[in-house]
């Protein structure tokens, strides 16, 4: 199968999954009771008053025409104006999304950084006292709620020790770096401006730590069981028997093999952090995707929560066609079979 | 005489295991010479394996132990030796052929990939040098479009095509010792001639000794200058090849001989040996072959030594010391 097709058919798929998506959710909002003409007019606004506003909003017409008019405008890029920000919601989400991308991959990295090491000296030193010590942070890290261990990590390390900040992305003194990319870190590496960067680093720690240390634990096991089943693979015995040093036997035979399957494990993850990210940005008050949603839900704003919806759900497609596309570039057998 | 390329002497391998340990090998005393090419035959579970994995260090570390004896590899104990030199030793001049070439190699490297691995590893040879030599390897192997399977991927290539290019890998820095571990029991018949052919003219040509294991008489006969019978994890007999299958000394030898489907009528059921292999947690005290020997008899209660029945040709059995008193 050439990388094209794999394209061509994944695409293909995404426009299914978008359209059971906005149905879902579309549905979904309009069977929650509450009415958002009554909720932007207040409490003491007129019938006539809350009844213009259904109008304006399109919101007297029969569902399904609501949902093709807004099916209309999704084609076009148009996902609505917030409710509650009266912006569009697209513009909205240019603001936020990079901010939770940047916290989710942030904390990815994190979790890789530490879990592939930690999972293959788990393999390595199979039932030894680092095993054991892997074993238990993975357990801790699956078990541990993320908004519990937030506020632990600011309890220590902002209220004991004062070393790093308990929220938001940068020092509100900075002057914020021109926005190119939206990731505040790049940002202001960009813009040279060294003091800026250092404050996004140092904002970014405990939340990228919080969020990510679940999936250090998935990351840890998966990366330990496949390296657990490929070093007792023949070719390895081959390896040895050819004089490979035992370092590269693991780090040159047995982890490259060992990340195929784990590959899926970190987009699965990724795709967790988009949407775990949520009450991890409430807790720290991280201008992200979370918190605009959870405010948006509690303002009955559906436009922003199916805009919200609909783009975690493009990128989850979008990341499993990465991992599809990885796949192939990694594993010859998968590339050659038609 | 110069030393012999591999010495084994009074080898014990236990396995630990929930039950007790395992007494997989049980004081095997073995030699390999210079340019000899040497059988070690036995059925399944007689721990040939495991005695020439043991002294190649290839067994996984932790899930055995020897428990007695010393391995000497050209002249060295390998017990005084680092896992540098071992590894220095592994793949040069000591190289190892295995029974399954299917998972033998690595899935997701080309065979180009890993043959300039070792090549590189043992040898001075860099790049294009290299190359042509991982070249003339394989087509001495009779593998004709050389140049291509080099940038093939293992999946792609028959069981048999991996094979010659393992044995190709194995010949490539020279090596004094080639272990060959069943290098054709996972090999269609004709596939498997050709494949001995090309091991045995390769072998005589480069002068390597050959430890050849094997549970197939008939290919150990064509192949094999000298030969080892195995039984439970000890040697029962050990000769000249024309000898020992000749005129075998020892009734598990004569049994296997018995067995081959070769000499059997035509219509008759295969003849077999009846019993199986004795559980090594706790091995027999006397001859481990007793509980399914014909012959036995009183004195098998205790342990039979190998002794001189023949020039060169040795075998551990009472009814043979009986004959010779």
């Amino acid at each position: 199968m050439s990388f094209l097709n794999v394209i061509r058919r994944r695409l293909m798929f995404l426009i299914l999954v978008l359209f059971g998506v906005t149905v879902i959710t579309f549905t979904i909002s309009n069977l929650i009771p509450g009415d958002p003409a009554r909720m932007i007019a207040g409490d003491r606004a007129t019938p006539e008053i809350v009844q213009n506003i259904r109008e304006d909003l399109g919101l007297d017409k029969p569902l399904p025409v609501q949902y093709l008019r807004y099916l209309e405008g999704v084609v076009q890029g148009d996902f609505g104006n917030s409710i509650r920000t009266r912006r569009p919601v697209l513009e909205d989400l240019r603001i936020f999304f990079p901010a939770t991308l940047e916290l989710a991959l942030t904390a990815l990295f994190f979790a890789t950084a530490l879990g592939i090491p930690l999972g293959v000296a788990s393999a390595v030193w199979k039932d030894k006292p680092v095993d054991h010590f892997v074993r238990v942070i993975a357990v801790t890290g699956i078990s541990t709620p993320a908004f519990w261990l937030g506020l632990l990590v600011i309890l220590l390390f902002y209220g004991n020790l004062g070393w790093l900040p308990s929220g938001g992305r940068i020092d509100p003194s900075l002057e914020m770096p021109t926005r190119v990319t939206g990731f505040l870190m790049i940002d202001s590496l960009l813009a040279g401006d060294l003091q800026a960067f250092g404050s996004a680093l140092k904002h970014i720690l405990l939340p990228a730590f919080t969020l990510g240390f679940v999936h250090l634990g998935v990351v840890a096991r998966q990366v330990r069981a496949a390296m657990l089943e490929e070093l007792q693979q023949d070719y390895i015995r081959t390896a040895k028997a050819n004089g490979l040093s035992r370092f590269k036997v693991v780090f040159t035979e047995a982890l490259p093999n060992a990340m195929i399957p784990s590959i899926t494990v970190l987009g699965l993850a990724l795709g967790d952090l988009l949407y775990g990210a949520v009450l991890t940005e409430t807790v720290f008050a991280w201008p992200g995707m979370g918190a605009y949603v959870v405010n948006s839900i509690q303002a009955l704003d559906f436009p922003a929560v199916m805009g919200f919806t609909v783009v975690v759900s493009l990128a989850y497609v979008l990341i499993n066609l990465a991992v599809d596309l990885i796949y192939m570039a990694v594993d010859p057998r998968i590339r050659e079979v038609s | 005489m110069a030393d012999p390329v591999l010495k084994i002497d009074g080898l014990e391998v236990l396995f630990p295991g929930f039950s007790g340990d395992v007494h997989a090998v049980n004081g095997v005393d073995l030699d390999v010479q210079r340019g000899e090419i040497v059988g070690l035959v036995g059925e399944s579970g007689s721990a040939k394996s495991v005695t020439a994995m043991t002294a190649l260090g290839l067994l996984p570390p932790g899930a055995f132990r020897q428990s007695a004896g010393t391995i000497s590899i050209l002249g060295r104990d390998v017990a005084t030796m680092s896992e540098r030199e071992m590894n220095k030793l592994r793949g040069g001049d000591v190289a190892m052929i295995f029974q399954e070439p299917q998972t033998a190699l690595n899935p997701t490297k080309t065979i180009g990939k890993q043959m300039l691995r070792v090549i590189e590893l043992h040898s001075d040879l860099r790049g294009m040098a290299a190359r042509d030599r991982a070249i003339e390897l394989l087509k001495d192997m009779r593998i004709n479009d050389a140049e291509e399977i080099l940038g093939r991927y293992p999946f792609e290539l028959s069981g048999g095509m991996r094979q010659r290019i393992l044995i190709g890998m194995a010949f490539a820095c020279s090596p004094k010792l080639l272990v060959a571990d069943e290098p054709t029991t996972a090999l269609d018949v004709t596939v498997q001639r050709q494949v001995l052919q090309l091991l045995h003219a390769k072998a005589r040509q480069t002068g390597a000794s050959v430890l050849f294991i094997s549970h197939d008489l008939a290919v150990i006969s064509q192949f094999c200058d000298r030969i080892y019978v195995m039984y439970a994890g000890r040697v029962v007999e050990s000769g000249p090849a024309q000898k020992v299958l000749g005129n075998p000394q020892h009734p598990y030898t004569a049994a296997l001989i018995e067995a081959l489907p070769e000499d059997a009528d035509p219509g008759a059921p295969l003849a077999s040996i009846p019993g199986t292999v004795p559980n090594l947690v706790n091995p027999p005290k006397g001859c481990a072959f007793q509980a399914r020997c014909r012959h036995a008899h009183a004195a098998c209660d205790s342990r039979p030594v190998l002794t001189d029945v023949g020039s060169k040709h040795q075998a551990a059995c009472w009814l043979r010391e009986e004959i010779s008193a």
